[in-house]
C-alpha cells in the first residue's frame, strides 16, 4: 500500500517471511540485521523491512523478496546481510549469487497469497483468522495478543489512547461510520450523573440478511474483541462492559464465554489488570433477536431489561446511555481493530484507504457469486475488485445485474457503478450506505422490484411499532409494492412511493426506519424501467414475479425433440396440461396458476415463459 | 491462577510458540487445523474432524497435532482444512470428505506429499501489512 501512504514513500521494500518453516530458520535474526544495516548506512527513510505470511516456498528459506523489482533471495545467511545491503540497497547493485529464480513449473499447487481470492484482501480485524484455536488464550497470546492491553495499560494515557484512535481515523463498523476516537472522547468527557460509573458495550447485534462478519470474528478470535474493550474501556473510564449477541449464535456465545473465563484466570479481567490498578469485567447479554435491537438506543433498553424499543437521539448514548450513565457503544469490527491500532501506531492504519475512510472493511459476499465468503479489503478497493476479483465473479456465465450493501438499510448498486471505490462517502452519494458489511450480489435473474420487495417486508417485519412513520408508512410501502408485483400496480404508485419514502425518511424515530427506504429509492433510482414494465405492461422482465408470467408449450418442440414425453402434465398440481405421451401438449391458460414447475421440468426447453 | 504479570504474558507466548508452531525436532511432525466456524461446521466440519480422530486412534499417532479453528474466508468451499507437515509450507485443503481426508492423511500428514488434487493453495495469507 506504499503508493497510498501519504506520509512516507519507502523507496524500497523489504518483505521478510515469517512462515513458521523460515523464522526457525532464522528470518527474524535476518530481519534484526537487515534493520540494522540499514541504520548504518542511513537508509531508515528509504527502505521499509517488512514480515510477510508464508509464501511457499520454505525449503529455500530464509527468504527475503525485494519490491520493486520482485527480486527473490533465498537461503540467506546473517554473514550476507552487511555485503547485500551495501550492494543492493545503497550502491543499487543486487546480488546475484544470492538470488533464486522460481523455475517456471514453481509448485504443484498455486500459492495461496497469489489466489485472487486472498490476494487483494488485508487482514487486521481478520488477522488471527484460520490460524488460533478460539478457546485457547494461549494461541491468542501467542501471536501477539494482550499485548496492546498491556502496552494501554502500562504505558498510555487515556488521552494518548484517544489520541492514537482518532489519529488512525477509524470509523464505526456497525455502519453509521461515526469517529470512534471522537465518541471515545467524548464518553471520556462526560460527567456521570452522581460521580457514578461509565460503560462500555459490544454491539453484537448482527440482524442484516446475509451479513456474518461479526458472528466470523467472535467465533474465530474472540480474545480481539475483549482486548479492544478494555482498552477502549481505560480509555473513556469504565469498569463494566457488555457484550450483546444475538442468540442465534451459539457457537460465537460459547466461545465468548470461554474466553472471558480464561481471560478472568488469567486477571485479564477483573482487579488491578496487570497490577496497573484497573478494574474491568465483561458480560455476557444475549438478545432475542429482534432487529432493531441493533439501533443503539434499543440495544440500551434490552441490555436494561426493558422492551427493545429505540428513544429519540441526543441525548445521545456518549452522554445518557446505560442507565443514564455515559456510554460508549462500538460494533464488533470496530473493537477487533483496537488492539492493532494501539500496536502499530494511528499513523499506520490511517495510511490504508482513503481520504475519508481508513483502514479495511469486511463484507460477507454471499448471493449470486462464485466464491461466497468473508473478505477483509482495504477501503478504496472498487467493487469490481470484490466481485470479479476476489469473488470470482457471477456463477453459470450469467450477467452481473446489481449488488445489494448495508443490509435492509442499504441501497442496490447497478452494474453502471461497479467502478465505485468503496468508502462510506461513496457508497451514500450512490444511495446506499456501508452497513455493516452484508454484500449481496444479484444478477440478471433477479427482479429488483422484488427486491425492494423482500428488504421492505424484512423492516416491516422488524419494525417495533413505536413510532407511526415506520409502523404504518413501511406497511403502506409494502402493499404497494406487493400489488405491483401482483400485476395490479398503478400509474401513480412511483410517485406514492417516492413521498412515502421521504416522508418516513424524514419523520421516523430511529434508525431503522430513517433508512428502511433505502432499497426502494435506490432501486426505483436505478431500475426504473422494471418497475414501469410491471406497472404498465404488467410483465416482470426477470420472470420472478409469479402472477406475472405467462408459461406457453412451443408444440413443435414438444413433439419433435421431446416426443411429447409428458412429464410436464405428470408433474402439474393444477390439471392445466393437456396432452398425451407422443403428443404436443398445451397449457390451458385458464387453469394454469403460474407456478412455473412445467417449465423447470421440461428437458427440451419446449415450455416458454413470458 | 494468579494475576499475570507484563513477565508472564512474554512467557505465555514464547512457550505456546515453541508448542504449536511445527518445527523440526519439535513435539508435533505436523499439525491438522480443521476449520469450525458455524460455516464449516455446517458443511460437515465435525465430521471431518472426527474422521482425523479415528485415524489417529487406528494407527496409534500421537506425534500430530490435530486442532479447530475458525473460519478460514472461503465458505463456500468448505469444508476446508489446514495441513502444516514440520519443515514445509502450510497447505489448505478444500471441500473436504471423510474419504479425501484419509487420502489427505495417508499421503501428506505421513508421507509429505501434497495431495493436489484437493488442495487450495500452498503458504499462507498475508497477516501483516
Amino acid at each position: 500500500m506504499t503508493e497510498k501512504n501519504k506520509d512516507k514513500t519507502f523507496r524500497i521494500h523489504l518483505m521478510v517471511c515469517a512462515g513458521t518453516a523460515c523464522v526457525s530458520n532464522g528470518s527474524f535474526e535476518i530481519k534484526e540485521a537487515l534493520e540494522k544495516e540499514i541504520k548504518k548506512y542511513d537508509l531508515k527513510e528509504e527502505v521499509l523491512v517488512v514480515t510477510t505470511g508464508c509464501n511457499g516456498f520454505c525449503e529455500r528459506g530464509p527468504l527475503l523478496v525485494v519490491q520493486p523489482g520482485n527480486i527473490f533471495y533465498q537461503q540467506l545467511k546473517l554473514k550476507d546481510i552487511p555485503h547485500l545491503v551495501e550492494e543492493h540497497f545503497l550502491k543499487g547493485r543486487p546480488v546475484e549469487k544470492l538470488m533464486y529464480s522460481p523455475p517456471e513449473e514453481k509448485t504443484p499447487i498455486p500459492i495461496l497469497s497469489d489466489i485472487d481470492f486472498f490476494k487483494k484482501q488485508v487482514l487486521i480485524a481478520l488477522q488471527n483468522r484460520g490460524l488460533i484455536d478460539p478457546e485457547k488464550i494461549d494461541e491468542y497470546i501467542a501471536r501477539d495478543g494482550y499485548r496492546a492491553l498491556a502496552k494501554a495499560l502500562t504505558e498510555m494515557t487515556p488521552e494518548e489512547i484517544i489520541k492514537e484512535i482518532k489519529e488512525s481515523g477509524l470509523r464505526g463498523r456497525g455502519g453509521g461510520g461515526f469517529p470512534t476516537g471522537l465518541k471515545w472522547e467524548f464518553v471520556r468527557n462526560a460527567t456521570s450523573p452522581n460521580g457514578g460509573e461509565k460503560y462500555i458495550i459490544c454491539n453484537g447485534d448482527e440482524g442484516d440478511p446475509g451479513a456474518f462478519m461479526d458472528r466470523s470474528i467472535l467465533e474465530a478470535d474472540p480474545h480481539c474483541v475483549i482486548e479492544g474493550m478494555l482498552i477502549g474501556a481505560k480509555a473513556v473510564g469504565a469498569s463494566q462492559g457488555f457484550l450483546y449477541v444475538r442468540d442465534e449464535y451459539p457457537l460465537a456465545i460459547s466461545r465468548l464465554n470461554i474466553a472471558l473465563e480464561q481471560a478472568r484466570e488469567y486477571g485479564l479481567l477483573g482487579k488491578d489488570i496487570f497490577g496497573s490498578g484497573f478494574d474491568f469485567d465483561i458480560k455476557v447479554t444475549r438478545g432475542a433477536g429482534a432487529f432493531v435491537c441493533g439501533e443503539e438506543t434499543a440495544l440500551l433498553a434490552s441490555v436494561e431489561g426493558k422492551l427493545g424499543e429505540p428513544r429519540p437521539r441526543p441525548p445521545y448514548p456518549a452522554e445518557s446511555g446505560l442507565w443514564g450513565k455515559p456510554t460508549c457503544i462500538n460494533n464488533v469490527e470496530t473493537w477487533a481493530n483496537i488492539c492493532r491500532i494501539i500496536n502499530r501506531g494511528g499513523k499506520w492504519f490511517s495510511s490504508i484507504g482513503t481520504e475519508t475512510s481508513k483502514g479495511t472493511k469486511v463484507f460477507s459476499l454471499v448471493g449470486k457469486i462464485n466464491n461466497t465468503g468473508l473478505v477483509e479489503v482495504p477501503m478504496g478497493i472498487t467493487l469490481r475488485e470484490i466481485i470479479e476479483d476476489i469473488g470470482g465473479g457471477i456463477p453459470g456465465g450469467k450477467e452481473f445485474k446489481a449488488v445489494q450493501t448495508g443490509g435492509p438499510s442499504g441501497g442496490c448498486i447497478p452494474k453502471e457503478k461497479i467502478d465505485l471505490p468503496i468508502d462510506y462517502e461513496s457508497l451514500s452519494e450512490v444511495g446506499s450506505i456501508m452497513g455493516s458489511g452484508g454484500m449481496v450480489v444479484m444478477d440478471e435473474d433477479t427482479c429488483m422490484v422484488d427486491v425492494a420487495k423482500f428488504f421492505l417486508t424484512f423492516t416491516q417485519d422488524e419494525s417495533c411499532g413505536k413510532c407511526t412513520p415506520c409502523r404504518e408508512g413501511t406497511k403502506a410501502m409494502q402493499q404497494i409494492l406487493t400489488r405491483i408485483t401482483e400485476g395490479k400496480g398503478k400509474e401513480e404508485d412511483l410517485s406514492l412511493l417516492e413521498d412515502l419514502a421521504k416522508s418516513i425518511k424524514d419523520s421516523a424515530l430511529c434508525g431503522l426506519g430513517q433508512t428502511a427506504p433505502n432499497p426502494v429509492l435506490t432501486t426505483i433510482r436505478y431500475f426504473r424501467d422494471e418497475y414501469e414494465a410491471h406497472i404498465q405492461e404488467k410483465k416482470c422482465p426477470a420472470h420472478v414475479c409469479r402472477e406475472l408470467n405467462t408459461y406457453t408449450i412451443d408444440e413443435d418442440i414438444c413433439l419433435n425433440k421431446g416426443h411429447g414425453c409428458d412429464l410436464c402434465r405428470k408433474n402439474c398440481s393444477a390439471d392445466a396440461i393437456l396432452g398425451e405421451k407422443k403428443q404436443a401438449h398445451k397449457i390451458i391458460q385458464d387453469k394454469c396458476i403460474k407456478c412455473g414447475v412445467c417449465y423447470d421440468v421440461c428437458n427440451f426447453g419446449a415450455v416458454k415463459v413470458d | 491462577m494468579p494475576k499475570l504479570t507484563l513477565d508472564d504474558l512474554a512467557k505465555i507466548r514464547e512457550k505456546t510458540k515453541r508448542t504449536t508452531e511445527i518445527r523440526e525436532g519439535g513435539d508435533y511432525r505436523a499439525k491438522i487445523t480443521v476449520h469450525m466456524g458455524t460455516c464449516g461446521i455446517a458443511a460437515g466440519a465435525r465430521k471431518i474432524m472426527n474422521a482425523f480422530m479415528q485415524i489417529m486412534e487406528d494407527k496409534e499417532i500421537s506425534d500430530v497435532l490435530l486442532t479447530n479453528s475458525g473460519c478460514a474466508g472461503l465458505c463456500s468451499k468448505e469444508p476446508m482444512a489446514t495441513i502444516e507437515v514440520s519443515g514445509q509450507a502450510p497447505v489448505k485443503y478444500i471441500d473436504l470428505t471423510e474419504e479425501k481426508t484419509k487420502q489427505i492423511f495417508e499421503k501428506h500428514v505421513l508421507g509429505g506429499d501434497i495431495v493436489k488434487d484437493y488442495a487450495l493453495g500452498i503458504g499462507s495469507e498475508k497477516t501483516d501489512y
